[in-house]
């Protein structure tokens, strides 16, 4: 019954989604206030319908509901609760109506704000309207989770063993709040250029959404890269995957438009490429959605395994992507450019961003779909894969990273980048003194690494040195620079916080040049050395879980002579599907991790082990929640919630007055 | 996109499992042929995985490549033959560093040409921006800005 309701719901919003895209249109168009205002309550409402058809699908799991053919085909009765609600994810149509439950509330979001200008909301909120209908036509037509099977079997096929993990339920929903965080940054730029007017209290009211989305989405990435990285066991962490591909796109993209939207508000410059940057980077998340979902990245004959998808996915595709761009070279010659700046400066230093991002992201497209244009058109069958991104990838990378300090330091309008290198002398020295000091010390080593760990190191010194710089004055106590540090815009703080964690990053993948990797068979009471340390086989045994076996081995470690503790590593057998996992046995110690994968364990009683020493290791994620730290960070800033003219003062400056402080 | 890794991971468990790929009865005892072997595999597709070289492929067939670089390795053939040798049995598909030839002409040339395209865009841009900004009154401006003042 509540599955049926389920499936009424999502009809039901489907409705009542056309009235939110249709009526306040007519309104805006008319100039009728309670027209326009309908958007407010019916964006509201398909939130809540789409939020219940939700948790009728979670019921379902949650109850191991074997009647409804999504929960036969990705659940199992003795299946750990935590899968048994992750796993309504774990599969095409459910994280399809996850993906409209997020597009959902967003929309409400958005609609309960009252930090947005009255035409601007209401006709973002028909775009968004119009991208939600998409969605639940697709979901109701070509991939519907409530379908009922008849007759129920009495046990489901179980979730893909490697679909349970932790990393289930933390990786996909945060890649999609990023994904479709952007789409309201697209609804945004449609609305603007729908109405002609585009202006920093656009930008304004854009930064807020782009800031969210892109910290989800770089904690999706990270996220996920965290999870490939111990739940795959060979130790990397970025394989240059197309899938993978398919997210560092709008990742890319949106860190360009987040920029640009800065220069935008401050200075009324770049409308025309902001707006632009904002369609592309939504319609990227749309094209990574699709791409991944229709697994035509693995191959272009998977279209033709279910037809009525790959049509209704070209079709959404086309519509948002052709239409928006249609649109777009419609309205966008009408635009004006605004305030003029040298070349350096800081608009001038975030152009030549924007232009590394764009061919960053733009090497990452051909790369990812250079593949499969060629098959389709000449049949010939080539692979593109790290090699070619460290080729092509890392050089347009390099000097965005080498010029970040620099530009982040430059004035707005006309800067003086002598003063600013002789500013960040000092940390130039300290970086490349660092960086040959590594170099001499590990004489015959990488000779790259250390001047990665160099930039590394000075991205995250000038992260410092900034909020530095705009706090001290020469000749006043620290206290004083204190004080003015706290008080300085939050957006400061994020942007420092962002970029030394960028450094961070860098500082970790560099340091995997220094890793060592042992593989051996052992069997109990064999040593190994793992590169600065020594391990022990202690034993393999056997163990059952509510659903897998496996077996467990157990390893102790020492470090000169001093012991580490121990770590397990397990090779598991699902047996509702016959699939084997590894599950890598990580010991942490500060950021070095020391990583054991189980290979195969022989009849004789010797043990297959790939084993890890990765010096700095965790800096590579820790440096990404800095990022996205530094984005919501910005988000808090105290322009983001006041100065938009429509607003009433009282209430909002009463809120932001602790944290404005004396900037 | 919500199986960001996942999604390769699939694609490996239902190809034999994601354990580690070379086997210790594999590896040769001389380290530098070793080394050359790894440096090898690492660029070499594994051509039943998604997206995996056979160095972290535990597909049986990836095993069967890491020997033959191995054997070829040690009755002395060089990086380049091996790799050719590679090709011949399976194509370019097997290369994960694509060649470079006609057919990938716009592949590895792209990245520079949107650089420099892009570049030489924003530069022009500017010019005409500039240009636009310099432009002195027309006559009908003119007239108009007398006109306004009443002289």
């Amino acid at each position: 019954m509540i599955v049926e309701a389920g499936h009424y719901a999502l009809t039901l919003a489907l409705g009542l989604s056309l009235l939110q895209c249709a009526i306040p249109f007519w309104g805006a168009r008319s100039n009728d206030p309670v027209l326009m205002g309908s958007a407010v309550p019916a964006a509201i409402g398909v939130a809540a319908l789409v939020g219940f058809a939700f948790v009728a699908l979670l019921i379902a799991y949650v109850t191991s509901d074997f009647t409804v053919l999504n929960v036969v085909e990705n659940s199992h009765s003795a299946k750990p609760m935590i899968y048994k609600i992750t796993g309504v994810w774990g599969n095409h149509e459910g994280s399809m109506l996850l993906w409209v439950l997020i597009l959902a509330l967003f929309g409400a979001m958005v609609a309960a704000s009252r930090h947005l200008p009255v035409r601007l909301k209401t006709n973002a909120l028909c775009v968004q309207a119009a991208i939600t209908i998409a969605f639940l036509v697709f979901i109701l037509f070509s991939s519907n989770p409530f379908t009922r099977v008849e007759p129920p079997p009495a046990e489901g096929q179980d979730l893909n063993p490697v679909l349970q993990d932790i990393g289930l339920a933390i990786h996909p929903p945060l890649l999609y709040f990023g994904y479709v965080g952007f789409s309201m940054t697209f609804a945004l730029a449609m609305a603007a250029l729908i109405d002609g007017r585009v202006d920093a209290v656009w930008a304004r009211a854009a930064r807020p959404w782009t800031l969210l989305a892109w910290s989800f989405l770089t904690l999706g990435i990270s996220m996920g890269s965290y999870w490939a990285y111990y739940e795959l066991g060979w130790g990397g962490f970025w394989f240059w995957d197309p899938v993978e591909n398919a997210s560092l796109m709008p990742w890319l993209a949106g860190t360009a438009l987040l920029h640009s939207v800065v220069v935008m508000e401050k200075r009324e410059a770049l409308k025309v490429w902001t707006i632009l940057l904002a369609i592309l980077t939504f319609s990227l998340s749309l094209l990574g959605t699709f791409l991944v979902r229709s697994g035509v990245l693995t191959s272009v004959h998977a279209f033709a395994v279910d037809p009525a998808r790959g049509v209704f996915i070209l079709a959404i595709l086309s519509i948002f992507i052709g239409g928006s761009l249609a649109v777009f070279a419609w309205r966008a010659p009408l635009l004006r450019g605004g305030g003029i700046f040298a070349p350096i400066s800081r608009e001038g230093a975030l152009i030549l961003n924007n232009l590394l991002l764009a061919s960053a992201c733009a090497t990452v497209f051909l790369g990812t779909l250079y593949p499969l244009v060629l098959e389709a058109f000449t049949g010939e069958k080539i692979s593109v894969g790290t090699p070619y991104y460290n080729l092509t990838f890392l050089p347009i990378l390099l000097p965005l990273m080498l010029v970040l300090p620099l530009g982040q330091a430059l004035a707005w309008k006309r800067g003086d980048l002598f003063a600013v290198v002789q500013r960040l002398g000092a940390l130039l020295g300290v970086s490349i003194a660092l960086a040959l000091g590594l170099i001499a010390f590990t004489a015959g080593g990488p000779v790259l690494a250390p001047l990665a760990i160099g930039l590394g190191a000075f991205l995250l010194l000038s992260g410092a040195g900034e909020i530095w710089t705009r706090s001290h004055v020469r000749g006043r106590p620290v206290s004083v620079a204190f004080r003015r540090a706290v008080g300085l815009p939050r957006s400061a703080w994020g942007s420092a916080l962002a970029h030394a964690g960028l450094g961070i990053t860098v500082i970790g993948i560099a340091a995997q040049a220094w890793s060592s990797e042992t593989i051996t068979a052992a069997r109990p009471g064999t040593q190994m050395s793992v590169g600065r340390h020594t391990a022990r086989l202690d034993s393999v045994r056997p163990r059952t879980g509510p659903n897998y076996t496996e077996d467990v081995v157990t390893l102790s470690l020492w470090r000169d002579g001093r012991p580490m503790g121990t770590l397990e590593t397990t090779k598991r057998l699902y047996p509702a599907r016959n699939s084997p996992t590894t599950e890598a046995g990580i010991l942490t110690r500060g950021f070095d991790q020391i990583y054991v994968s189980v290979g195969e364990i022989g009849t004789d009683g010797s043990v297959g082990l790939r084993l890890y020493d990765k010096p700095l290791v965790l800096l590579i994620w820790i440096g990404s929640l800095f990022m996205a730290a530094g984005g919501g960070l910005s988000l808090t800033d105290r322009r983001l919630r006041v100065g938009v003219p429509v607003r009433a003062r009282g209430g909002v400056a009463a809120q932001a007055a602790p944290a404005g402080g004396a900037a | 996109m919500r199986f960001g890794r996942a999604g390769a991971a699939l694609a490996l468990a239902l190809l034999g499992g994601p354990a580690a790929a070379v086997a210790p009865d594999e590896i040769i005892s001389d380290p530098a042929l070793e080394q050359r072997a790894r440096a090898i595999s690492a660029e070499l597709r594994c051509v039943v995985c998604q997206n995996q070289s056979i160095d972290d492929s535990d597909a049986p067939l990836a095993r069967d490549l890491r020997v033959l670089v191995r054997d070829r390795l040690k009755s002395g053939a060089s990086d380049e033959e091996i790799r050719r040798f590679v090709v011949q049995r399976y194509g370019e598909f097997v290369l994960l560093r694509p060649v470079i030839g006609w057919h990938t002409a716009a592949l590895w040339g792209g990245p520079i040409l949107i650089l420099t395209l892009a570049a030489l865009g924003i530069l022009s841009s500017r010019r005409k921006r500039a240009a636009d900004r310099e432009a002195p009154l027309t006559s009908e401006e003119e007239a108009r800005i007398r006109a306004i003042a009443g002289s």
